[in-house]
C-alpha cells in the first residue's frame, strides 16, 4: 500500500490489520521462487493468481481493477512460489501510476520468472508486450489465456508455432475453467527458461542510437541495457528517472543522442518503435492463430452487450440494473429483510439484553459500563451497527457490484455516460469509483487511483465525499422514504442535481484539461459464481478489517466526548445550523455522529423521526443535508492518505457550508410552496 | 464548387517557394521577416521581383517580409503543398522523402478550390507527414464530408465503415502512445461500430470505446463496409451526427 510520508497516519495504517503482503513477511523468506504475472488489463491475470494461490486478488471483467500489487503464496507441486499480480498495462513504457508500478517491479524486484498473460483472441495486440519483455531480458514464459473465448470466435492457437517463433515456453490456458493450467504449473515448477534469441531490428537511427546509449549505461537497471535504451528513446519518464539516479554522468550525452535521433525522424521515436513491434507481432500472430469460419449467429450475450452500449436501449437497461440491483436487491432485501432480522431479532432480542445485564452486574461503575453497553456502547452500538446494519448492506452491494463487474456491464456503462461525465470534469472511467461509492465511499476513494489525471482523481474524491451516499446510508434513506415516494423523488432529484452541478463547478474551477476517454470493452460474460463469491468475500474481509476498527474506535471517541462534555459544546454549536434548516434540536447529534459513521447520522434521524418530532418536509431536508454532509471518519482518513491533508481539508471545508446551504434552500423552497410529503 | 478565383498573377514555382519560406519563418519560427540570403532558390531575384510587383512582399534593403495579401497567398501555398504530401504518402504510398520532393511540384498545379476537394478526400488532415500543421481551409471549418473520401478521421466515419489505420496524429503525445500501446497502429484493420454516445470501434477481435476527441486523432484509409461474415446480424443503425464539428 502506498503511503504519503505522514508519520502518524503511517503508524495508524500499519496498526490496522490488512489483507496485504506485510503480514506474510515470514512466509516470503521461505518462498523458493518469485513469480510475477504481467499483461494488459482484462486478460485474466487475477483469475490465474487466484487459481495458483487460492487467495484473493480483485478479479473482474473491468480493465484496471488491480490497483495495488497483490502478493500471494502458492505451492505448485513441490515448489513454493511467491506470486505477484501486477496492474494491467499494455506496454512497459509508462504513462500512468498504474503502469509505472509494473515497470518498477520488473526493474527492482528480484524475479525468478515473469509470466506474460495474454488474451488469445487478441494475440496480435498482445505480442508487442511479449517482445518488450524479451528485450528486457527477464526469464519469461508466455501464457496465452482465454483460449475458450478464442475458440468460440473461430481461432485456434498453435502453441508450438508460437513457442518456436518467440523462443519461449508457451502455455495455452482457459483459467476460468482450469483448462491447460497443468501445463502452466509445469512451467512454473520446471527449469527457468533460457533467454530467447528473438530480436527485432528497429529502423535506423533507432537501432544504432540504442546501441550507443546502452554502451553509456553502467548502473544495474534490473533489465537489459538495450531495453532501457529503447525506453529512453521513447522518452519514458520512468526510465529517465532511473537514468538520473543510476548514471547521472551519462545524462547529457544520452539526451544529445536521443534528441539527435528524434531530429532525424520527425515523429516521436515511439511511433516507429511501436510500428516495428506490431508488424512483427502481426506476422507471428498470423502464423500462430488458425482461423476457421466462426458461427454466424450472434449469441444472446453479444446482443445484450451491444444493446447495453446503445444510446437508447442502454437507458432502460441502466434503469433495470438500478431498480433490480440497487433498489430491490440492496434496498429491499439487504436493508429490509436482512437488517430487520439481524438488528431486530439477533441483536435486539438475543445479544443486547443479556450483554447489558451482564455488564451492568459485572462493572460497578456505570460510566465504564456505558462504554460497552450504553446508548453509544462499543457492543450495543458499535458492534451491533457494524454487524447487523452495515455488513448486510455492504455485503449485498458488493455482491451486486461483483456480478456487474464480471458480466462486463460496467465498461459499457462507462461509454454510455462519458459525455455527461466530461461535463463534470471526469471521464467515463470514473463510473467505477462512483458506482462503487454507492457501496462504500471509503473503498471508492481508494479506487479513484484508476483515474488518469490528478485533477480527475480530486474531482471524483470530492464528489464521492459530497454527493454519493454509501450503502449504509442509502439503506436507511430508502427504508425511511420508501413510504413517501414524493419525498424519495425530491431527495433523489436534489442529490443528482448537486452531483452534476458541483461537478460542473469543480470542473470549471480546477485548472487542467479534461481526461481523455479510452477503454477496451470486454465481451459480455456470464459471471462465474465462484469468482463472484471470492471477490465479494474478499471485499467484505477488507471492509471488516479496515473500516470496522475505525468505527469501534469512533464509538470509544463518542464515549469520551460524552463524558468529557466536549460533545455538548459541539452540539450547541451545531444547533443553530440545524434549526436554520428547519430541524429540531434533537437532530443536531445526528450530524455530529454522522461524521463518525455516515449511516449513523441517518439512523439518528430515523430515531428522531420515530419519536414524532419530524414531519415530511423536515425529514426530506434532513436526509438531503445528511447525505451531502461530511464523509465518515474512515473516508476522511483515506482522503488524507490518497490526496493529502490539504486537499482533504479543502474538501471538508467546502462540504460543511454546502450541505447546510443546500438544506436551507430546500427547506425554504418546500415550505414556501407548501409541498406536502 | 464555385468558380475558382484564380490568382491574377500566375506565380512561378520559385516565387511560390519564396512565399512558402517566408510564411514558415513568420508563422512557425516567429520571424516576421527574412534576410534575402535565406530564401534559397536559383532565380531568387527574379522571383522576388515578381512578388514585389504583385504586392505580395515588401523589401527593405536585404530583408523581405510578407504583405497581407502575400500572407494569404503564402498560407494557401503551404496548405496545398502539405496536402499534396499527405496525398502522396497516404494514398500513393510514396516514402516520406520522395513525397516531399514531389509535393513541391504537385502543389504548383493544385489550384485553389481543388485543394479543398483533396482535403476532404483526405479527411481534413491536421498535419503533414512530417508533423507540420496544415493551415485549415474553408472545407475544414465547414466540416464538409464526401462519400468518396479515401482517408477519414475515425470521428468522421459512419458506423459500418471499415478500413486500415493510415496514421495517428494526437494533439497530446501521451494519447498517441496509449493508442499505439492498445494496438491502434498504422496498418491495423479497423471498423467503426457506433458513434454515439461514445465511439466504439472494432480492432481485430477487440472492441474499444473512445471519446470524440480521441476518435479525431485516428486517420483511417477507408476500404469499404465491414465484412459481413464477422458481423452477421444487422448492427444498430445509428443516426449520424451530421454537421456537428
Amino acid at each position: 500500500m502506498k503511503l504519503r510520508p505522514l508519520g502518524w497516519l503511517k503508524r495508524l495504517s500499519a496498526a490496522l490489520p490488512r489483507d496485504g503482503g506485510d503480514g506474510h513477511a515470514a512466509e516470503t523468506a521461505t518462498a523458493s521462487r518469485r513469480v510475477m504475472l504481467v499483461g494488459s488489463p482484462n486478460v485474466g491475470k487475477s483469475v490465474i493468481f487466484n487459481h495458483l494461490t487460492g487467495r484473493y486478488a480483485v478479479v473482474s471483467n473491468y480493465p484496471g481493477t488491480t490497483v495495488e500489487v497483490s502478493r500471494g503464496h502458492a505451492r505448485v507441486r513441490d515448489t513454493l512460489l511467491e506470486v505477484l499480480d501486477s496492474p494491467g498495462s499494455y506496454s512497459l513504457a509508462t504513462f500512468s501510476e498504474d503502469e509505472r508500478v509494473t515497470q518498477r517491479l520488473l526493474m527492482e524486484e528480484p524475479l525468478d520468472l515473469v509470466v506474460h498473460v495474454a488474451d488469445a483472441k487478441s494475440l496480435r495486440r498482445m505480442l508487442p508486450l511479449t517482445i518488450q519483455l524479451i528485450e528486457a531480458g527477464v526469464p519469461l514464459v508466455l501464457d496465452v489465456n482465454m483460449i475458450d473465448e478464442a475458440e468460440r470466435a473461430g481461432l485456434t492457437l498453435a502453441a508450438a508455432v508460437l513457442s518456436q517463433e518467440l523462443g519461449l515456453p508457451v502455455a495455452a490456458t482457459a483459467a476460468t475453467s482450469g483448462e491447460g493450467m497443468e501445463r502452466l504449473e509445469a512451467l512454473l515448477d520446471g527449469e527457468p527458461p533460457k533467454p530467447s534469441d528473438f530480436r527485432i531490428e528497429y529502423p535506423e537511427p533507432i537501432e544504432s542510437t540504442a546501441a550507443a546509449i546502452a554502451s553509456l549505461l553502467h548502473g544495474d537497471y534490473g533489465i537489459t541495457r538495450r531495453a532501457v535504451a529503447l525506453l529512453l528513446l521513447q522518452r519514458d519518464q520512468g526510465a529517465w528517472a532511473s537514468l538520473m539516479q543510476l548514471d547521472p554522468e551519462a545524462l547529457v550525452e544520452v539526451e544529445r543522442l536521443v534528441s539527435e535521433a528524434e531530429a532525424e525522424r520527425n515523429r516521436p521515436l515511439s511511433y516507429a518503435i511501436a510500428v516495428a513491434r506490431h508488424q512483427e507481432a502481426d506476422r507471428i500472430a498470423r502464423r500462430a492463430l488458425v482461423r476457421r469460419p466462426a458461427s454466424a449467429r450472434r449469441s444472446f450475450r453479444q446482443l445484450l452487450g451491444d444493446l447495453a452500449m446503445h444510446p437508447l436501449a442502454g437507458i432502460p437497461i441502466l434503469a433495470a440494473v438500478l431498480y433490480f440491483g440497487l433498489y430491490l436487491f440492496v434496498g429491499r432485501l439487504g436493508a429490509g429483510v436482512l437488517v430487520d432480522w439481524l438488528d431486530g431479532r439477533l441483536f435486539g432480542d438475543h445479544i443486547n439484553p443479556p450483554l447489558t445485564a451482564f455488564f451492568t452486574r459485572l462493572v460497578p461503575w456505570p460510566v465504564v459500563a456505558e462504554l460497552f453497553v450504553g446508548e453509544y456502547g462499543v457492543v450495543t452500538l458499535g458492534l451491533r451497527y457494524a454487524i447487523a446494519i452495515v455488513l448486510p448492506l455492504v455485503g449485498a452491494f458488493f455482491l451486486m457490484f461483483a456480478l456487474l463487474e464480471d458480466s462486463g456491464y460496467l465498461p459499457r456503462l462507462a461509454l454510455l455516460v462519458d459525455r455527461i461525465f466530461k461535463r463534470i470534469g471526469l471521464s467515463g472511467r470514473a463510473v467505477i469509483p462512483i458506482v462503487l461509492g454507492l457501496g462504500c465511499d471509503t473503498m471508492a476513494t481508494l479506487v479513484t487511483r484508476v483515474l488518469q489525471t490528478r485533477r480527475e482523481r480530486i474531482i471524483a474524491t470530492f464528489l464521492l465525499a459530497l454527493a454519493i451516499p454509501c450503502s449504509a446510508q442509502l439503506g436507511v434513506i430508502l427504508g425511511l422514504l420508501s413510504a413517501r415516494p414524493v419525498g424519495l423523488a425530491i431527495w433523489g432529484g436534489v442529490i443528482a442535481g448537486v452531483f452534476l452541478l458541483s461537478g460542473f463547478l469543480a470542473a470549471k474551477l480546477l485548472p487542467g484539461e479534461a481526461a481523455r476517454f479510452y477503454l477496451e470493452i470486454p465481451p459480455m460474460r456470464w459471471p462465474s459464481l465462484k469468482n463472484v463469491a471470492t471477490k465479494t468475500l474478499a471485499r467484505l474481509k477488507w471492509y471488516a478489517a479496515e473500516i470496522i476498527p475505525i468505527f469501534l474506535a469512533a464509538s470509544v471517541l463518542i464515549w469520551v466526548g460524552q463524558i468529557t462534555r466536549i460533545f455538548d459544546l459541539a452540539l450547541a454549536a451545531l444547533r443553530p445550523a440545524v434549526n436554520a434548516i428547519g430541524l429540531p434540536d434533537a437532530a443536531a447529534d445526528a450530524f455530529l455522529f454522522g461524521f463518525f459513521r455516515r449511516d449513523y447520522g441517518a439512523a439518528r434521524i430515523f430515531d428522531v423521526h420515530s419519536g414524532g418530532a419530524m414531519s415530511g418536509v423536515p425529514l426530506v431536508v434532513a436526509m438531503v443535508t445528511i447525505t451531502l454532509f461530511v464523509p465518515c471518519v474512515a473516508q476522511f482518513l483515506v482522503m488524507v492518505r490518497e490526496r493529502g491533508v490539504r486537499a482533504a481539508a479543502a474538501v471538508g471545508a467546502i462540504i460543511l457550508p454546502f450541505a447546510f446551504g443546500a438544506g436551507y434552500l430546500l427547506n425554504l423552497i418546500l415550505t414556501t410552496l407548501h409541498v406536502q410529503i | 464548387m464555385s468558380a475558382t478565383p484564380m490568382s491574377e498573377y500566375d506565380l512561378t514555382e520559385s516565387a511560390e517557394e519564396v512565399l512558402a519560406r517566408l510564411w514558415v519563418a513568420k508563422e512557425e519560427q516567429d520571424r516576421p521577416s527574412c534576410p534575402v540570403g535565406e530564401l534559397g532558390t536559383e532565380d531568387r531575384e527574379r522571383a522576388l521581383a515578381q512578388l514585389l510587383e504583385s504586392g505580395l512582399v515588401e523589401r527593405e534593403a536585404d530583408v523581405v517580409s510578407l504583405t497581407h495579401s502575400g500572407e494569404v497567398q503564402a498560407e494557401s501555398i503551404t496548405r496545398r503543398e502539405r496536402l499534396a504530401e499527405r496525398l502522396l504518402t497516404d494514398v500513393l504510398n510514396l516514402g516520406e522523402a520522395q513525397a516531399a520532393e514531389a509535393a513541391c511540384q504537385f502543389e504548383h498545379h493544385l489550384r485553389r478550390g481543388i485543394d479543398d476537394e483533396i482535403c476532404t478526400l483526405l479527411g481534413h488532415p491536421r498535419v503533414c507527414p512530417h508533423g507540420s500543421p496544415i493551415p485549415p481551409g474553408e472545407c475544414c471549418r465547414a466540416g464538409t464530408r464526401s462519400a468518396g473520401k479515401v482517408i477519414s478521421a475515425l470521428a468522421d466515419m459512419t458506423p459500418g465503415q471499415a478500413g486500415v489505420i493510415a496514421y495517428i496524429h494526437a494533439t497530446r503525445r501521451e494519447m498517441m502512445e496509449r493508442l499505439l500501446a492498445m494496438g491502434a497502429v498504422p496498418g491495423s484493420s479497423i471498423s467503426l461500430l457506433q458513434r454515439s454516445p461514445s465511439y466504439v470501434f472494432q480492432l481485430g477481435e477487440a472492441q474499444i470505446a473512445v471519446d470524440r476527441e480521441t476518435a479525431q486523432d485516428v486517420y483511417v484509409r477507408i476500404t469499404g463496409q465491414r465484412p459481413a461474415q464477422s458481423e452477421p446480424g444487422q448492427r444498430w443503425r445509428l443516426r449520424r451526427g451530421r454537421g456537428r464539428r
